[in-house]
């Protein structure tokens, strides 16, 4: 065992011990923070693996993005603040998929990468990489945004529906850098009433409540 | 197992050498953590030290005078009072999140002065991926204010942490993309390289050295702004907004671990400045065109005597003081935004603004 193993030994245990603590954590906030806990280890592995723009991208995109996301929606939804405690109910499913994933996975990963000591692997440096995205598989990677900027797009108008009337744009007053009055009696004053009749019936007006 | 992380250190790091490489391993590792630890406990204090001055100044007041010369070591007593204070934290807290909160915010400052070079040959590591680093690792101090915000348990400081995750996460873009524009005209991600860029880089046609901020003017404008934001200070500190918020996300911290808020605050000022004077003023070099005394590598920014390696040192140290001044300055000077206009300057004047910042240099690049 050499120094490599033993340090890429250490993140390895860093990374399963908070992947185990998100699954098993009852608060939702704990279970979000060892999640970013995570995705930091999984960083440390691929800088273990020597692929280092990859670690990086791994903090930039996972823990400064997506877990901060994460955090972010609880403090906006429900989630109890301090000590309180929730528990789901899909520890068998979660399980099942989880299980078969591992194994899916570890069999690819062992057929392919079975025989290549990891101390011996060096990544390509950051003007390969460029190159290689943006020369060789450019309309790969320009798919894939049009795919991601489509999901953006989709999720967008998914929120909207929900708040606002079936599609429909709602009256709402922007409130412009400073031009307009942003107390809410200013809001109020909006006359409910003009927009009644330019809606469907049955729906209820919210042009007075926002 | 030494010469095997060294090994990897080489592959990871080492563009170009570091004055604080020497033949034992142990010795370079604890020369630089040494360089990067300094740097993070000195050079902020300096930068405190002059925003309560200037402020004082600029206020007619005199600031503080008693604490050392001049009032000069303020902060230091500043610091000796906050050890002492008792430690609280609230019953309903949730208490390992609220203890290590500080922590993550503090951490990452640390970590990126391990890549800011202050001269030539004065910096921890030159990394292939420098900037990136920068960028990615500052991403995550995020994560310390809403852990904090999120654990005080009070509804204070939950909106600060909202208020704070929301502008950090928009005001990063147009800072990553402002810099992805400096890292094409300089055709390079590593510190070092871009502040070498600028000292070959001519005027199309002409041959006037003159560094990334007269091409890029509307990039550092953004940088500068986007760079405010992240640091959630006035007229962007609506997370703290303390008439309306007590003081945000810090409300319920004391003693120590508000201190080390309040450092990664001015570590922040230092840093966002080291980066803005590395990618668009120059780097070490006095006046775009002028080699440094005693110097004769690229653009006379390398192979420096002492002489030319202190004046480098100083240079980029003094460069760093004006925009910690002019941060200062805007402080007194402008009023707080409100949230809404915060987050609709974002995204809809700084990104779109970056975004048209990214494609004309693109585009001037390939054409020049």
């Amino acid at each position: 065992m050499t120094g490599h193993d033993a340090v890429f030994l250490l993140v390895a245990l860093f990374t399963g011990g908070a992947a185990l603590l998100t699954v098993t954590s009852k608060n939702l906030f704990h279970a979000a923070l060892f999640l970013a806990a995570t995705l930091a280890g999984i960083a440390g592995v691929f800088l273990v693996l020597r692929a280092d723009f990859l670690a990086l991208v791994q903090l930039v995109v996972y823990v400064g993005a997506v877990a901060v996301l994460f955090l972010f929606g609880l403090m906006v939804t429900r989630a109890p603040i301090g000590r309180e405690a929730l528990d789901g109910q899909n520890r068998g499913l979660a399980l099942a998929v989880s299980g078969t994933l591992f194994v899916v996975l570890s069999g690819l990963i062992i057929q392919s990468f079975g025989g290549v000591r990891a101390a011996e692997v060096t990544g390509p440096g950051i003007r390969e990489i460029g190159i290689a995205i943006f020369a060789h598989w450019v309309l790969p990677f320009e798919l894939l945004s049009m795919l991601l900027l489509a999901a953006l797009i989709g999720a967008i108008l998914l929120a909207r529906r929900e708040s606002g009337e079936s599609g429909e744009e709602s009256v709402e007053r922007r409130i412009d850098f400073g031009d307009e009055p942003s107390t809410e009696a200013g809001a109020q004053a909006l006359p409910a009433a003009d927009t009644a009749g330019e809606l469907p019936a049955g729906e209820p007006v919210a042009g007075g409540e926002r | 197992m030494t010469d095997l992380v060294l090994e990897q250190a080489v592959t990871f790091a080492a563009q170009s050498a570091s004055l604080l490489t020497f033949d034992s391993f142990l010795l370079s590792v604890a020369a630089k953590i040494a360089f990067a630890l300094g740097l993070f406990f000195v050079v902020p204090l300096v930068g405190g030290y002059m925003e309560h001055k200037v402020m004082a100044r600029m206020q007619h007041r005199r600031g503080p005078v008693e604490a050392g010369p001049f009032g000069s070591l303020q902060l230091v007593a500043d610091g000796i009072k906050f050890i002492q204070k008792e430690d609280i934290i609230p019953r309903a807290a949730d208490k390992w999140v609220f203890a290590a909160a500080p922590g993550v915010a503090l951490v990452p400052g640390m970590l990126i002065f391990l890549v800011i070079p202050l001269g030539p040959g004065v910096f921890a590591l030159d990394l292939e991926l420098g900037l990136f680093y920068a960028l990615a690792i500052s991403s995550i101090s995020v994560l310390g204010i809403l852990m904090g915000g999120w654990a005080s348990a009070n509804k204070f400081s939950l909106i600060g942490g909202l208020r704070a995750g929301g502008q950090l996460i928009a005001y990063e873009l147009p800072l990553i993309l402002a810099a992805i524009t400096v890292a094409v005209q300089a055709q390079t991600l590593s510190l070092v390289g871009i502040v070498e860029a600028q000292s070959t880089f001519m005027l199309p046609g002409t041959d006037i050295n003159v560094w990334f901020v007269f091409p890029q003017i509307i990039g550092f404008g953004i940088f500068f702004i986007a760079a405010m934001a992240e640091l959630s200070r006035p007229p962007f500190d609506m997370p703290i907004a303390d008439s309306e918020l007590v003081f945000g996300y810090m409300t319920e911290y004391t003693g120590i671990k508000f201190a080390m808020f309040l450092l990664t605050e001015y570590g922040g000022m230092i840093i966002m400045s080291a980066l803005m004077v590395v990618l668009y003023l120059g780097g070490w070099q006095l006046l775009p065109g002028v080699p440094l005394p005693g110097c004769d590598g690229a653009g006379g920014l390398f192979d420096c005597g002492w002489l030319g390696t202190l004046a480098g040192v100083g240079i980029t140290l003094g460069k760093i003081m004006a925009l910690v001044f002019v941060m200062v300055w805007l402080r007194v000077a402008y009023p707080r935004l409100r949230e809404d206009q915060l987050q609709r300057m974002a995204w809809i004047v700084l990104v779109p603004l970056a975004l048209l910042n990214l494609a004309v240099v693109t585009v001037a690049k390939v054409v020049f």
